[in-house]
């Protein structure tokens, strides 16, 4: 297993190389020069010229590169000039509020979902798995800000209940903070609740029809053992590689959620970070959302090796 | 045999009568029993014998109730040890399983949960059934590997089933199925899928050991060779039905229904010479969502009359205890192996 | 023999047959479809919505961008607006109908993008293996790793807003899925005995990729090609929304809907038709992507 796992580790080191160099290229290719953009349309050539030998602007491409990775490698993600601030300082300082949101909603979303999934396998073709399943078909099919939206004109604007924007703060009380965070919370974990759900169903069938489940049937186990020690275990791996998937995922839903909530968290950083051209916070907030990324997926990898010990053996980890 | 003795149903461990087990496709009712009896007596084994799809391994299902879920029993009885499991709660029915009656499925390598190590799987059963420590269940179930015969059972209880080969796997599985001293065991082709070296070590194993615990055995096989060394009865059956039912002796000696003569001549035999061909049987098994109004075997039959085509054969005693489905076999020379009438 | 002369009984040839024939006709890949009931309503969606899109100009009761400000923000029923008109006046029915040609031709196009590059690329890797299968596949990873909206936001800033560099934008992100999809089938299908034979033969590698491998492949392509329409909907939407996808005044449902988002309160009809249309659509396109799939996987005969 150690060896599967360092395999892994060895395999991850190239596409966070990938994803370091693809994100200087995409910043470097988007238009305009970010010292005009500091300064102003109305800055002086002189002053323009002078910030951009400070930044490094005139240094030749691949020295610039060279200067970059040596900073990314220290954590040094460079200076936002929308914030006036270092950017990794910036990121985890809105970290929190991001994690509070998708954290919560996954694992809501696990609760619901892999529990609804199993089920609907074990009274497969019922009126029961029928109607989870096209639920959760709707639920995979929802343009989450959309859903957002709906869930702020039911609950704030007509029901008048829940806030629709913002973070609550504990000095207003817990349900200050409970309040503002239900709807979002709400948002981000229907599309990993339908997902989960389709993909427990599915992986609960493959494994629910296979011989060793009829054999231990035949053993006399009882049937909730059968289901949740023996088959579940089975049919675990796909369902932990989704889960893995939407937690990688759930970042484009808080870029979405924040920005319909006027969340404080990374998702709004962002947006702000686009739409104001802050060429190294864009580049900051990119690398660590794809580095994240990267990183989930090894874990994840690693947890599909140690639930089940046929992949060290089989030598491979896919499906 | 077929028909319940005076001594009464309570000599015998099973009775199985005019059992019926039917599959419900989308394109029609498959009629994978349909009409099947036999009895089996304590300590000894029944073979039963048929191509794929004849419903020797639906009637095994039935007996123990694990059926998928588009079959179900229709009708019949089935009287296990005094309890009849047709109509038998879920809870009695566990107790049941793995305890009284045990099971052997075909392929030792897909039988055991891939992601729990052997002696888990042991003393989950055990512990399923008995209650016991789990040190207790687990010195019991290492006992039971050394019994079938397995080296280094205290460092076999910690591998993986995908560590094992298959006829390791199978010695696994019969240990289980012997780790409560079960009174009847089903074993549903227990060699088909192992190497002919191991088939024999394995069944001698279960021999063994069926002497040694007073073990019935229902035996499921293709394979007429296997039944000769292991069976006291045999039936035959094919396309869901009972064709031919006798003692292992006398089946040998004469054999009466023209399907069984037809599984005969398509066993490999010793004294043959080189050159001879095998025998097949022509034609392909019916299907059994259109069987049940004529001889099921009549549009194979070499020897098919007309009577054949229009009506269901009864299983006639032709002979004390042997017992032949067929309109034109009265065991009297009605109808000589290979003598074709037309 | 008998078996020739019992044509007529219940076991006969031609009894036989005829269960031949049903079982044949019940494994037919559209009969398979088409007995999916699930299968059917998203095909009758996505059928009616392309012909939607198709037949814009005939079927939309107005001009989408004439603008009538003395009837902004009026109500679904009002005289004339079986939806409403928007923040313009501009009729919401015609703006839903036009903004469906843009939608679906966006989500479409970059996928198609996608595919065909994608297609190309999983091909190359899965056959050609080795150091270059490695150096490709990390860079799929790579491309992976960016959340999907992130990625397309950063390739709409660098490309500048409007149709053709939204589907630019879906088909990049696009290429990973199916180079991953295409390359594991590829492998599949190449250690197959028949490959080996014509390689044996002396066929070219060109020639057993696109006579052998391919159609394999075509299968999970297909089920893919559905699927990532669904989610390119979305992902248009969500561009939209975010202000960096298609540019007012041409109507598409994501800035439909985002025009809908600043009046919520007070006229929360624009918003909540637009969506719900997206949402009908990307649901009758999952349910034909999952019908199928269920046809091609041989594992859901029942």
């Amino acid at each position: 297993m150690a060896k599967t796992i360092l395999k892994r580790v060895l395999q991850a080191i190239p596409v966070l190389f990938v994803v370091i160099t693809a994100t200087f290229i995409l910043t470097r290719m988007v238009p305009g020069d970010p010292a005009i953009t500091m300064l102003g349309p109305q800055a002086s050539p002189d002053a323009v010229a002078e910030l951009r030998e400070q930044l490094g602007l005139n240094e030749p491409m691949w020295k610039q590169y060279i200067d970059y990775l040596l900073g990314v490698l220290q954590g040094d993600f460079g200076w936002s000039t929308s914030y006036n601030g270092d950017v990794m300082p910036l990121i985890l300082s809105r970290l929190p509020a991001t994690l509070s949101i998708t954290m919560t909603g996954l694992i809501i979303a696990a609760l619901v979902g892999i529990p609804i999934g199993v089920e609907s396998a074990l009274h497969q073709n019922s009126i029961l798995d029928y109607v989870f399943m096209v639920v959760a078909l709707v639920g995979v099919s929802m343009p989450i800000f959309w859903l957002g939206l709906m869930l702020v004109l039911t609950f704030s604007v007509n029901l008048g209940l829940l806030p629709a924007m913002g973070m609550g703060t504990f000095s207003n009380g817990v349900w200050d903070v409970v309040s503002h965070m239900i709807l979002p919370v709400f948002c981000l974990a229907t599309i990993p609740a339908a997902t989960l759900a389709r993909i427990s169903r599915s992986s609960m069938l493959d494994t629910i029809g296979t011989d060793y489940i009829k054999s231990l049937r035949s053993r006399g186990i009882k049937e909730t053992l059968v289901i949740w020690k023996h088959a579940f275990k089975n049919a675990l791996p796909p369902i932990v590689t989704v889960l893995g998937l939407q937690i990688a995922s759930a970042f484009t839903g808080a870029i979405l959620t924040e920005t319909i909530f006027s969340w404080p968290g990374l998702g709004t950083l962002i947006v702000n970070a686009v739409n104001g051209r802050d060429y190294s916070l864009i580049q900051g907030t990119v690398l660590f959302t794809a580095v994240v990324f990267v990183v989930i997926n090894l874990v994840v990898d690693i947890i599909y090796a140690v639930i089940n010990p046929r992949v060290s053996y089989e030598g491979g980890g896919q499906n | 045999m077929a028909e319940i003795t005076q001594d009464g149903a309570r000599e015998h461990l099973l009775s199985v009568k005019d059992l019926k087990t039917y599959f419900h496709t989308s394109a029609g009712i498959s009629k994978a029993v349909d009409g099947v009896s036999f009895t089996l007596d304590r300590g000894k084994t029944l073979g039963i014998v048929g191509e794929s799809g004849s419903g020797k391994s639906v009637t095994a299902s039935s007996v123990i109730r694990l059926l998928p879920k588009t079959g179900s029993i229709e009708s019949g009885e089935i009287e296990f040890d005094g309890k009849d499991m047709v109509n038998i709660s879920m809870s009695d029915l566990l107790e049941i399983r793995g305890k009284d009656i045990a099971m052997i499925y075909q392929d030792p390598m897909t039988s055991l949960d891939p992601v729990f190590k052997v002696g888990s799987q042991m003393i989950e059963l055990i512990r399923a059934h008995e209650n016991v420590s789990k040190e207790e269940a687990r010195k019991r179930s290492i006992e039971m590997l050394r019994l079938v015969g397995i080296p280094e059972p205290e460092r076999r209880m910690d591998s993986y089933p995908y560590e094992l080969s298959g006829g390791m796997c199978q010695r696994v599985i019969i240990a289980m199925a012997m780790s409560l001293h079960p009174k009847f065991i089903i074993a549903d082709e227990p060699t088909t899928a192992l190497d002919v070296t191991v088939q024999s070590q394995v069944l001698d194993l279960l021999q063994g050991l069926q002497e040694k615990f007073g073990t019935a055995i229902l035996l499921i096989t293709h394979n007429l060779g296997i039944v000769w060394k292991m069976a006291d009865d045999v039936m035959v059956m094919y396309a869901g039905r009972t064709v031919e039912h006798a003692s292992t002796g006398e089946l040998y000696a004469n054999p009466l229904h023209p399907y069984t003569w037809g599984l005969l001549d398509s066993m490999p035999k010793l004294s043959d010479d080189e050159d001879a061909d095998l025998k097949t049987i022509p034609g392909v098994p019916p299907d059994l969502r259109l069987t049940g109004t004529c001889c099921n075997f009549c549009n194979r039959c070499p020897y098919a009359k007309e009577i054949c085509e229009r009506e269901v054969p009864p299983l006639n005693e032709v002979a004390p205890g042997h017992f032949v489905a067929c309109h034109l076999q009265d065991g009297k020379g009605g109808l000589v192996r290979g003598e074709v009438n037309r | 023999m008998a078996a020739t002369e019992n044509k007529g009984s219940a076991l006969g040839v031609e009894a036989q047959l005829e269960m031949v024939r049903r079982e044949r006709k019940a494994n037919n890949a559209w009969h398979k479809l088409s007995r999916n009931k699930m299968a059917v309503v998203g095909l009758v969606i996505v059928v009616v919505m392309v012909l939607m899109a198709v037949f814009a100009n005939q079927l939309s009761p107005y001009d989408p961008n004439a603008i009538d400000m003395t009837n902004a923000y009026a109500a679904p029923g009002s005289e004339g607006h079986i939806f409403g008109t928007d923040n313009y006046g501009r009729d919401l029915l015609s703006r839903i109908i036009f903004g469906a040609r843009i939608s679906i031709f966006v989500a479409v196009g970059g996928t198609l993008v996608g595919a065909f590059i994608g297609v190309l690329v999983g091909l190359v890797a899965g056959f050609f293996g080795g150091l270059l299968d490695s150096i490709i596949m990390r860079v799929m990873d790579g491309m992976m790793s960016f959340p999907f909206v992130l990625l397309a936001l950063i390739l709409m800033t660098i490309l500048g807003q409007g149709a053709i560099n939204v589907v630019i934008a879906l088909g990049i992100g696009n290429i990973p899925y199916f180079a991953r999809v295409v390359r594991g089938q590829v492998h599949i299908v190449k250690n197959e005995e028949y490959c080996n034979a014509e390689r044996v033969l002396g066929a070219s590698p060109v020639r057993i990729l696109f006579t052998h491998i391919l159609p394999n492949a075509m299968s999970p392509i297909i089920v893919y090609f559905t699927l990532n329409v669904a989610s390119a909907i979305i992902s248009e939407a969500a561009l939209s929304f975010l202000g960096m996808g298609i540019t007012p005044p041409t109507a598409s449902w994501g800035n439909i809907l985002s025009g809908g988002r600043t009046c919520l309160r007070t006229s929360p009809h624009i918003a909540t038709i637009s969506g719900i249309f997206i949402l009908i659509t990307v649901l009758g396109f999952n349910l034909l992507g999952d019908g199928i799939r269920d046809v091609f996987d041989p594992k859901q005969k029942q």
